[in-house]
């Protein structure tokens, strides 16, 4: 522990949302200058907890202290006037105003807009973080929206910057880039508070790290002291076993081809995609690595069929051409697929599982008969993906949104790898679920492609696809590099595509400068 | 101290049953304080709204004949709402309905005819209530227009057309320059049931059409699309059914009910074309729908106790001197119960004690 009088002591802090008790006696010390890291898994109370450190939240119980002397916040603004700035995983952008107009908006005084601008060149400047006061927010990548809210923090002088998952939405030179600048914010004696579950990241760059797991502190500790697994078991609270694969590349033909796919986004701010040709292999995982909105929707959609192609041709699935097909006719030709947001697209949250049995299933599984529902079929089918795939619920039909995150992608998983589907397309199969459920589901892919299916797995997380991908391309502004081989495929490599380099001029966005 | 809504985890399926009655309570009790503001015995009043109509078997047959239309729409209404399609205007439908009924007797009037002009009445009927229902649905898939706003613009169009129907082409030659058509035929009538009182095969229909529905909804394919098209849109695509189908689908099967009601309405109780043809069946039916929790059998149910009402309204007119708005009070306080209710089935109220010098958030 610092000596020194924390600059951050948040003690017995006590959270409920109803019966959930989001945290639980929660002790916390930031001291002046550190690099202070919070671990945990989702759901572990990370969230909530710097939402009371922000005043977006107040603690039912517990105490915050400030340079040692007890504070209660009331809202943000108050946050702020002490000195704690924060960015969020999701921005608070308009994407129609300027860079500029963004940040006078959230500046509490009345500042001109051109003044404004001017401080936020010599801020952005400053820590090296690049950014053109005159550009709306739309154009701009992830990375340069997130570097908008990291600059419209550093303008009002922070003691304390929070950052909640910073590096989930970043390239692999788009981190190191964040790392330089916080290294500089700190060495100007800037406390940070880093919430991530990426555990390399931290050992790098924090000083201390606290670990929540359940909504209560189970360790607080050196990172830089402990290995990548050590900090891995604190926060899961038992052994995480890695997934078995080996890279192998199959031979046979592809089931899915994919030829020069152009589309247009239905979402004014969406991605259109432009000439994309990929294959996808029985046998074989195929992953598409890429930053949030590069077209990774779009790319589902169109091959799922809730968007249909121009041209049939254009997608050969099983050896036909269904791009003008709908979801059912290629579900019906062996496709299987599993979209990114559980609740809403993936599930219905107020229906029941068997509902949602009957959600995917109704037009391949037998569900149907003339019209009429066989209730205890879907039912039985319930009964089923549960047993295989350990989803945990209270009774035997429960409505989705009863179900935990990992729960529920198990099932939705679950729920179609169990009908020994030809071709599986996923997207983020594990996003934001614990650690075990990650790993029965990653593990549940590798087995389903070594058994003959094509699997393509649509994902953020670079250290999935290197864990389970046996081939991989990058999305980028709607447009696919080759598919490459995993093995001699170097992470600077895929990270450099994620950013953009070696597509050519792009023409989907009118993106002219990094 | 400031009260805070904040959601409940699971809302109890008791409550969910029981807070329509609840809602029903409250509004007997609501009543029975603004008829002592009118300086009435609450006692007698209520009894006349409430027990009145259901004392004997004319007046059971006269609440069976105002509960059928609103049943029947209601029923409809339910699908378009579970299905996140607004349909307001079945006032208009039921119009059309009885418009497009009404054009088959007073085409067959006087003319040689059989049993079978009343079943075309009602197949007429049902298309004009759905082809005016189908505007405001090809108008909402096709061009995203608003359908509440579409829907309920066009009771005005369906209500103005009977209007000028009934005082210029199909009034009465001699119906001394009353704006009314001719009386229809006995075969263009609605067949009774009883010879004592006014109930009719409509009612028969409703009980058949709640069954349907209740059917389809539970059972059927078809009913899944539905409650899934409603719950959340982006996993009925997932699950590979159209949304505009769909709204075609629940558009033109609560029209077709709505006009079916309207051709039951003319052709059971009045015999004839009015200018006026509905105590605003097709709205109350709406409140009817939501009271029901949008489940046929609850509409049944529901329809009957907003039937009580519109007869005790009557009733009231007779017995105390009351303005029939005074029904309409009742209408509006029970759907305001209803809808209060339920907010309190899904959120929970705190009070929140806060230190003096906190604004509210």
């Amino acid at each position: 522990m610092t000596t020194a009088t924390p600059l951050m002591l948040a003690s017995g802090i006590v959270k409920r949302f109803g019966a959930l008790v989001a945290n639980d006696s929660v002790d916390l010390a930031i001291g002046p200058g550190e690099v202070h890291a919070l671990l945990g898994e989702n759901g572990a109370g990370k969230s909530t907890l710097v939402k009371i450190l922000y005043g977006l939240l107040q603690p039912d119980a517990g105490s915050l202290a400030w340079d040692g002397r007890t504070i209660s916040l009331k809202s943000p603004a108050e946050a702020r006037r002490l000195g704690v700035g924060m960015v969020f995983q999701h921005f608070s952008l308009f994407e129609a105003l300027t860079v500029a107009e963004n940040v006078a908006l959230a500046l509490d005084g009345t500042e001109p807009v051109s003044a404004v601008a001017d401080r936020l060149v010599a801020v952005s400047e400053a820590y090296g973080l690049p950014l053109d006061p005159r550009r709306e927010v739309w154009r701009l990548s992830v990375g340069e929206r997130q570097r908008i809210e990291i600059v419209r923090c550093l303008m009002q002088h922070p003691r304390l910057l929070i950052l909640d998952e910073p590096t989930s939405v970043l390239t692999p030179q788009e981190t190191e880039g964040l790392f330089a600048t916080l290294a500089r914010v700190k060495a100007e004696g800037c406390a940070i508070l880093y919430i991530s579950h990426k555990l390399e990241e931290v050992r790098r760059i924090c000083d201390r790290a606290t670990i929540l797991r359940h909504g209560k502190v189970v360790a607080t500790c050196d990172p830089r002291q402990e290995s990548a697994a050590s900090l891995a078991q604190m926060m899961v609270g038992s052994k995480v076993t890695p997934t078995r694969h080996e890279p192998v590349l199959s031979d046979q033909a592809p089931f899915l081809r994919v030829q020069d796919l152009s589309l247009r986004s239905p979402d004014p701010h969406g991605t259109h995609l432009s000439g994309i040709d990929l294959e996808v292999r029985p046998g074989e995982i195929t992953g598409i690595a890429g930053v949030a909105g590069n077209g990774q929707d779009e790319l589902f959609a169109a091959l799922s069929g809730e968007i249909t192609a121009a041209r049939p041709e254009v997608i050969i699935l099983a050896g036909q051409p269904v791009g003008r097909d709908g979801i059912n006719t290629r579900r019906k030709l062996g496709a299987a697929f599993v979209p990114e947001e559980r609740l809403g697209h993936a599930a219905a949250p107020r229906l029941s599982l068997s509902d949602n049995a009957l959600l995917a299933g109704h037009a391949t599984n037998g569900f149907v008969r003339s019209g009429l529902v066989d209730k205890p079929g879907t039912l039985g089918w319930v009964d089923r993906v549960v047993a295989a795939f350990d989803v945990r619920k209270g009774p035997r039909d429960p409505a989705a949104s009863a179900l935990s995150g990992g729960n529920l992608q198990k099932f939705v998983v679950g729920r179609d790898i169990l009908r020994n589907p030809r071709l599986l397309i996923v997207s983020q199969p594990t996003w934001g679920v614990d650690a075990g459920a990650a790993a029965l589901i990653r593990q549940a892919l590798v087995d389903l492609a070594r058994s003959g299916a094509a699997v393509l797995v649509i994902s953020q997380d670079l250290d999935e696809l290197f864990e389970i991908a046996d081939r991989m391309a990058v999305i980028f502004h709607g447009r696919l590099s080759p598919a490459q081989p995993m093995a001699g495929l170097a992470r600077e490599a895929v990270g450099l595509l994620m950013g953009g380099s070696g597509f050519g001029p792009a023409e989907a966005r009118g993106r002219d400068a990094a | 101290m400031r009260l805070v809504l904040s959601k409940r985890e699971n809302s109890s399926r008791w409550m969910g049953l029981l807070s329509p009655l609840i809602a029903v309570a409250l509004t007997i009790a609501s009543g029975a304080v603004l008829f002592a503001a009118m300086g009435l015995d609450p006692a007698k009043a209520l009894a006349i709204y409430f027990l009145s109509p259901i004392s004997d078997t004319w007046a059971l047959q006269e609440l069976a004949v105002k509960a059928t239309p609103l049943v029947l729409i209601s029923v409809g209404l339910s699908l378009c709402y579970l299905s996140n399609n607004w349909n307001i205007g079945a006032e208009g439908q039921f119009v059309m309905g009885a418009i497009f009924g009404g054009a088959i007797a007073i085409a067959t009037h006087g003319v040689a005819n059989g049993p079978w002009v009343f079943p075309a009445m009602m197949l007429a009927g049902m298309i004009g209530g759905a082809a005016l229902a189908m505007i405001p649905a090809i108008l909402k898939t096709k061009l995203s227009v608003n359908e509440i706003l579409t829907s309920l613009m066009l009771v005005y169009v369906a209500e103005l057309l009977l209007d000028w129907l009934v005082r210029g082409p199909w009034r009465d030659p001699k119906g001394f320059n009353f704006p009314q058509s001719v009386m229809f035929e006995a075969e263009a009538q609605t067949i009774r049931l009883t010879s004592d009182g006014r109930i009719n095969i409509g009612t028969l229909i409703a009980l058949v059409v709640v069954m349907l529905a209740a059917f389809l909804l539970s059972r059927m394919l078809k009913g899944f699309e539905i409650r899934l098209v409603g719950e959340a849109p982006r996993a009925a695509r997932f699950a590979g059914f159209s949304q505009s189908r769909l709204t075609w689908t629940v558009f033109a099967i609560s029209g077709a009910l709505a006009g079916l009601a309207g051709i039951i309405e003319v052709g059971g109780t009045m015999g004839q074309l009015q200018p006026t043809i509905s105590p605003g069946y097709g709205f109350t039916a709406i409140i009817v729908a939501f009271l029901g929790r949008l489940n046929p059998i609850g509409c049944l149910i529901a329809g009957v106790f907003l039937a009580i009402t519109f007869i005790g309204g009557e009733n009231a007119q007779i017995a105390l001197r009351l303005p029939l708005d005074v029904t309409r009070v009742f209408q509006g306080l029970l759907l305001f119960f209803v809808l209060a209710c339920d907010a309190f089935l899904i959120y929970r109220v705190r009070l929140v004690r806060t230190a003096p010098q906190e604004q509210s958030a």
